[in-house]
């Protein structure tokens, strides 16, 4: 039978894995290729110039520039994210006062909110940027931002949000979380309705406060969906490509102050028809992505805790 | 939930993929066509080539497929289905068309793949690198094209239907391959009816327009707004406004990227310090760092603006936001004072809306052919009637009853005689102007850059151009 048993292994893995190889493994494995030559992208033949294009990004301060407001993403918004996921979760399943018999209830109009917290996920991001770009539009009156604030009587604070230097970048990072708290309120809810109530029920006889069972007890038991999340989100982080192209000035402006990776490699390789360029961005980011999930899932590993 | 290390594993190299390399979808391509497409260097426009006559000067094959790529920005693309229609007619085939904004990703590839459309309008923020195409002898020759006979006139070459700069314009090195079928007229556009209302003049020199920026402020309106999601648009103004002060030939130092060609000319310090002064006294829209050409023309339309810089285009693009009796129109360049090299009435107008025919196509032939029709004086006139716009065809909207806006535009391009001016900088190196000089600008005009600082940083990126091999460089003559 053992000789079967491989055999029918064999025999059910042979065509996923030669898919696989043929759409995931062979692009990285040409994206380095190409990124080994001076490719323009617009005939078919590409002179090999060995790790130049590599030379020339370490020494690029775009790139750099670029590079860094990724990892101020990566830093911030998974953090405002999955912070905000959480705590909306938590009241949505757990946070409600007692009432009509069970102890443990979400706030009032609990499926309400479930609902509007997800809406944004059914949207494109293409539309989402779209409708935050005229949010933000500066005009005191068309701005829908800018208006409202004009009428809470708040003029000091109207500002020109994406063309202002120092919050361009912070506007787009606000939109983002906006798009993605959704799918975390959704994910958390759904974990958090595997705990067992009768934990609940039980620290809040002990006198246990919504404070203490969110950090106690929430918390702790859901951190392997915490920590899935936050790889996921900072994956998300790393990309921001749609948003930025869609809602920065001057692509990536004010002057440079919400360029992302791979706005960068879209430009360097339709704008500037540099393409062997641009697949070493690529190249350089599927290494820090790469690098991100790792370091995440090592410094992030606790106990399980087992219920 | 379940481990997390499965989910990592497989779903983190799927997203890396989808976010990392675009290029993708090309690789495919890549090899497949370093042994399948090209091969057509040997025939310059003769693929598909019929037997040429009178009424059929190129020699267009009938019944052969023809498609055109048509950019559908400002202009739209009715007039060049117009054209088709009677391409359609005459040589028996329905042309393939395609009405697109994104030109340059959606054709890449097929460059690539040595399966190019024929005719391409290649216009737009994501229009095609016509340089690199251009150096890898990817274009068409469109002199064949020049020298057959004009629709109208058998006797007339299609060349001597064209302005001189259309000719000069269109040409990569020696090689005469684009050709730019509008003529567009950029400058200083404004509302003639506003400014008559309030009794105010449009100024002859920069002086003078600080001055009546600060009449116009008193009055409770913006002197001037501008897209500052596009800042480049700043430049049809700023760019031309140096050539006109410090002459020609200095600016063509500033397109051929050579060195100290910014800082050692006076007028780009005049013009800029001027933008500095306009900045510093607040004579630009409140929030126009942030809005998009479309928002700042109907700002402008709506008369919260007196002055735009832009393009003809923009009476045709903002048409749905313009009140009737607007009476739209475009001023020359302003007087820097005394030492001005070129004379008052001096105006940037040159051809635009590049057309470019795939050698690698299949119907080159046809792709020319088109060309021809559209430089036909029934097509140019349906051009200026549609999208209010003039064509490369000289005196093609003589006697004509144009809209106000074009009837400005060519009032001032009569009026500037010889005196038209051509600016290259922004076609050949879009990077340098667009991002590079555009993120200074924007900076400039909230007032977060200072002139010099201007003029010093510009400096320091031509100067990396001029340093980087990768670009492909290019060169005009005085």
């Amino acid at each position: 039978m053992r000789h079967g048993k491989y055999r029918f292994i064999v025999g059910f893995l042979a065509l996923p894995l030669l898919i696989y190889a043929i759409f995931v493994i062979s692009p990285f494995v040409q994206a380095f290729q190409i990124s080994t030559t001076e490719w323009s992208g617009l005939r078919g033949t590409a002179k090999s110039i060995g790790l130049d294009n590599y030379g020339k990004l370490l020494h690029s301060d775009e790139f750099w520039n670029a590079l860094k407001h990724n990892v101020i993403m990566l830093v911030l918004v998974p953090i405002a994210t999955l912070a905000l996921g959480l705590f909306f979760a938590f009241m949505l399943n757990v946070g409600g006062r007692a009432r009509r018999g069970a102890v443990i209830t979400g706030v009032r109009g609990a499926s309400f909110y479930k609902f509007v917290y997800f809406f944004p996920q059914v949207i494109s991001i293409t539309i989402i940027s779209v409708i935050w770009f005229n949010i933000y539009n500066p005009d005191p009156h068309d701005g829908m931002l800018n208006s409202l604030l004009g009428a809470l009587g708040l003029d000091s604070l109207q500002s020109s949000w994406l063309g202002e230097r120092g919050i361009a970048l912070a506007c787009i990072m606000v939109v983002m979380v906006w798009a993605n708290v959704g799918f975390y309120v959704v994910l958390f809810s759904a974990a958090m309705a595997s705990i067992p109530r009768e934990i609940y029920e039980a620290s809040l006889l002990d006198g246990a406060n919504r404070l203490h069972t969110f950090f106690r007890i929430t918390l702790p038991l859901l951190w392997d969906t915490v920590q899935t999340g936050w790889v996921y989100m900072g994956i998300i982080a790393m990309d921001a490509f749609a948003l930025v192209q869609i809602m920065s000035v001057n692509m990536g402006g004010p002057d440079g102050a919400t360029d992302v990776v791979p706005l960068r490699l879209y430009q360097t390789a339709f704008r500037d028809s540099q393409f062997g360029y641009a697949a070493a961005m690529g190249v350089a980011m599927l290494v820090v992505t790469l690098l991100f999930a790792v370091l995440t899932m090592r410094f992030a590993r606790r106990e399980r805790i087992e219920f | 939930m379940g481990s997390t290390s499965e989910f990592n594993r497989r779903d983190l190299v799927k997203r890396a993929a989808a976010l990392g390399i675009i290029a993708v979808p090309a690789m495919g391509t890549l090899s497949a066509c370093a042994t399948g497409g090209g091969g057509g260097d040997a025939d310059n426009g003769t693929k598909n080539k019929g037997a040429t006559s009178a009424k059929n000067p190129l020699g267009v094959k009938k019944g052969v497929a023809m498609e055109a790529f048509i950019f559908k920005g400002g202009l739209g693309d009715q007039y060049a289905k117009d054209a088709e229609a009677d391409y359609n007619k005459t040589y028996g085939v329905t042309v393939k068309h395609t009405g697109t904004q994104q030109v340059g990703p959606k054709l890449q590839p097929r460059f690539a793949g040595g399966n190019p459309p024929d005719l391409i309008d290649n216009s737009g923020a994501d229009h095609l690198d016509m340089n690199k195409l251009s150096a890898q002898s990817q274009l068409q020759d469109l002199t064949p094209l020049l020298d057959a006979p004009s629709l109208d006139d058998p006797k007339k070459k299609v060349r001597d239907t064209l302005y001189p700069s259309t000719l000069e314009k269109g040409k990569h090195k020696d090689t005469f391959d684009v050709l730019y079928y509008a003529f567009t007229v950029y400058g200083s556009w404004y509302s003639n009816k506003l400014l008559k209302d309030k009794g105010w003049e449009y100024p002859t020199s920069l002086d003078d327009m600080v001055k009546l920026c600060a009449e116009i402020k008193k009055a409770g309106v913006a002197p001037w707004t501008y897209p500052g999601k596009y800042p480049y648009y700043v430049h049809f103004n700023l760019f031309s406004q140096i050539a006109k002060i410090g002459g020609l030939d200095k600016w063509i130092a500033i397109d051929n990227l050579e060195p100290k060609a910014w800082t050692s000319n006076d007028a780009v310090k005049q013009v800029v310090e001027h933008y500095e002064e306009l900045a510093a006294k607040g004579y630009f829209l409140q929030g126009s760092q942030g809005l998009t050409h479309i928002q700042s023309q109907t700002a402008w339309t709506r008369g919260k603006a007196v002055f735009i810089p832009n393009g003809s285009w923009v009476e045709n693009e903002a048409a749905p936001t313009t009140p009737k009796d607007f009476d739209m129109a475009v001023g020359p360049l302003f007087d820097g004072g005394s030492g001005d090299k070129m004379p008052h009435g001096t105006v940037r107008a040159e051809p635009s809306e590049p057309f470019i025919v795939a050698k690698g196509g299949k119907n080159p032939v046809g792709g020319m052919e088109m060309l021809r029709i559209l430089l036909s004086k029934k097509h140019a006139q349906n051009f200026a009637t549609k999208v209010k716009s003039l064509t490369s065809v000289q005196g093609a909207t003589d006697g004509m009853q144009l809209s106000p806006g074009l009837s400005s535009a060519a009032k001032v391009v009569k009026e500037g005689g010889q005196n038209l001016l051509m600016i290259q900088l922004q076609e050949w190196y879009p990077k340098l102007t667009d991002e590079k000089l555009g993120g200074l600008t924007s900076q400039l005009l909230t007032g977060d850059l200072k002139a010099a600082e201007w003029i010093k940083k510009a400096q320091q990126y031509a100067d990396e151009f001029a340093k980087d091999d990768s670009v492909t460089k290019f060169h005009r003559e005085g």
